[in-house]
């Protein structure tokens, strides 16, 4: 498949292969996504808005050039400017990750310096270009530092330079997500008001997406990281309601599936923040979600990896095979699908029981 | 958490671009007199530091006429208040200085009131939208103040920049009112009325201050407008999220 090559979040000839509980596939326009939901069904979506995750700075002890990624935080609190973050040597994401040069060697104490903000690195994370680093100052002199120096975290396929607005979705609000919640480019407030005449819910929760490729496969293997996410207690009762008058749950993306799922993993659904740490994939039992809209995705990716929790093998090998042969572009500003969890993988009822 | 935190409502999270002087001003002081938690924008570093410091509000030092400032005032609001329930669309440019007929008006005076007055609003309530709509969501209301003008009904002479911007501004408000009622978010207009600032001062300079409002009175009736369209606040549960 191809990567979608222009930051444009809802291109008018954006595509969505439908794949049924029965494991049927079918291709529809993505802008009519509402109209494959029935009432009384609920949409969950990731609210976070993206931060400018990429800082180009100096590593102090040795005045060496390097770029780092903001890649994970332990909370969502504003008074945390304590970050994982992956180094790279200096460069830019002009060039592909797997060819960036190595970053300077980090030790623990060393300051980094990235336009206006100090860092300093608390720990190196069992990696050489994995860290722990604080930000030194008021959280909110470190926001706008952030906010003036970072750009958005790219990957060398897309060759124009992104801005803010190119990675928030129109429903973005609080800024933690270190990549997009790409699966919500398909929302737009049209989108919403569709849902509603059509009688489906919407809530939202906050997820803090982290980064999805590093380029260095003993850290890719690493990923996702743990995210901590945020239930509102709204939403917890939208989806109890959805439950109550037999809805089915739609998660808009793979972040809203691992909140989701990591909080209901005792079998209820608290509000609350929490940190999602586990992996999904084939034999993850699905205690909330019913069916999830993603970005197309690869093979081989912890997105695809998901996937498997919804369908199973055949149903995925047959929808990537439809997803190539019908020529859908991949990455975030790609073409999407909508899988319905499996008839086979049983009822909720029967799995709470 | 403390102990009588259950009973303690939780403080309103507003958002004011233009707090360092005039009403903007004003608001932000009467506010954080109400207990509100305020964010607001400024151009001059210097005024947005002091004015941080009196009141205890988050600075963010920024120009609304900016498009490439507008997402960093969004990033920055939304960290300093963990959400938001209020944006106050305060921030005005009077065009020409002294007020000019239009026929005398310099293009850029015109268009720099219009990046102030409608387009810079414009863009921050989108950049905020996602804020807002959440807030309505989880039942605490969302609404946005855009500050209005009798020249965005009148036609003064020489206030054509200004007037034009804030007509759009008011027609704006309007429409974004009725397609935003579903999402629980109000979007008002609301002219303050004559007011002692120095906007007014710029534009009418031999004015007498002492036949004019007092921003603080501006203030408390624009506070009272608010919370008259935003629900009862809900208290603050002990460990709600």
């Amino acid at each position: 498949m191809t990567p979608a090559v222009e930051p444009v979040q809802r291109p008018p000839g954006a595509r969505l292969l439908v794949v049924g509980a029965d494991g049927a596939l079918r291709h529809a326009r993505r802008s009519d996504w509402p109209h494959e939901l029935a009432p009384g069904d609920l949409v969950v979506a990731n609210d976070a808005a993206t931060l400018p995750a990429s800082l180009t700075g100096v590593h102090e002890p040795t005045g060496a050039g390097l770029e780092a990624r903001l890649a994970a935080r332990r909370t969502l609190g504003p008074g945390d400017v304590t970050f994982t973050a992956v180094l790279f040597g200096a460069g830019d994401y002009r060039t592909p990750t797997e060819r960036r040069r190595p970053p300077p060697a980090a030790q623990p104490g060393d300051a980094l310096t990235f336009g206006p903000l100090t860092a300093c690195i608390q720990a190196v994370l069992e990696h050489p270009r994995l860290v722990r680093l604080t930000f030194e100052g008021e959280p909110a002199a470190v926001w706008a530092g952030i906010a003036a120096h970072g750009a958005p975290v790219q990957y060398a396929y897309m060759a124009p330079r992104l801005a803010l607005w190119d990675v928030w979705t129109p429903i973005a609000g609080p800024p933690v997500a270190f990549e997009p919640p790409s699966a919500g480019f398909a929302l737009d407030w049209a989108g919403l008001r569709e849902l509603r005449w059509q009688g489906v819910d919407f809530a939202t929760l906050t997820h803090a997406a982290g980064l999805s490729s590093t380029g260095d496969p003993a850290l890719d293997a690493r990923l996702p990281l743990p995210e901590a996410y945020r239930i509102p207690a709204s939403t917890v009762a939208a989806v109890a309601s959805a439950r109550a008058r037999g809805g089915r749950v739609i998660a808009v993306g793979t972040t809203v599936t691992r909140a989701l799922e990591h909080a209901a993993r005792r079998g209820w659904l608290p509000a609350g923040e929490g940190l999602a740490d586990q992996r999904l994939g084939p034999g993850t039992p699905l205690r909330i979600v019913d069916a999830i809209l993603s970005g197309a995705h690869e093979p081989g990716s912890s997105h695809y990896e998901l996937l498997g929790a919804f369908a199973d093998p055949p149903v995925l090998r047959g929808a990537d095979a439809a997803l190539q042969h019908a020529g859908y572009r991949t990455h975030e500003f790609g073409d999407s699908v909508l899988v319905w969890r499996s008839a086979s993988r049983g009822t909720r009822a029967r799995r709470a029981a | 958490m403390t102990l009588h935190s259950h009973i303690r409502p939780a403080p309103l999270r507003v958002a004011i671009t233009g707090g360092t002087s005039g009403l903007g001003l004003a608001l932000l002081r009467a506010l954080r007199r109400g207990g509100a938690k305020v964010a607001f924008v400024a151009r001059t570093p210097g005024a947005v530091a002091a004015v941080a410091a009196e009141t205890g509000a988050t600075g963010i030092v920024a120009d609304v006429a900016s498009k490439h400032d507008i997402h960093p005032i969004a990033l920055q609001v939304n960290a300093a208040l963990g959400g938001l329930d209020v944006l106050i669309n305060n921030a005005s440019d009077l065009g020409p200085t002294p007020l000019a007929l239009l026929a005398d008006t310099d293009c850029e005076d015109l268009e720099r009131a219009l990046a102030t007055n409608l387009v810079g609003p414009f863009r921050l309530t989108k950049a905020l939208l996602g804020a807002l709509a959440a807030s309505a969501r989880e039942g605490r209301g969302a609404v946005v103040v855009n500050i209005s003008s009798d020249a965005a009904v009148s036609p003064y002479e020489t206030w054509g920049a200004y007037g034009a911007s804030k007509a759009g501004l008011k027609h704006l408000s309007a429409i974004w009112d009725v397609e935003l009622a579903d999402e629980g978010v109000r979007v008002l207009s609301i002219d303050p009325g004559d007011m002692d600032t120095p906007l007014h001062a710029a534009a009418i300079p031999g004015a007498d201050p002492s036949q004019l409002k007092r921003p603080e009175t501006a203030a408390e009736e624009i506070i009272a407008a608010i919370r008259a369209v935003l629900p009862a606040r809900a208290p603050a549960r002990a460990g709600a999220p």
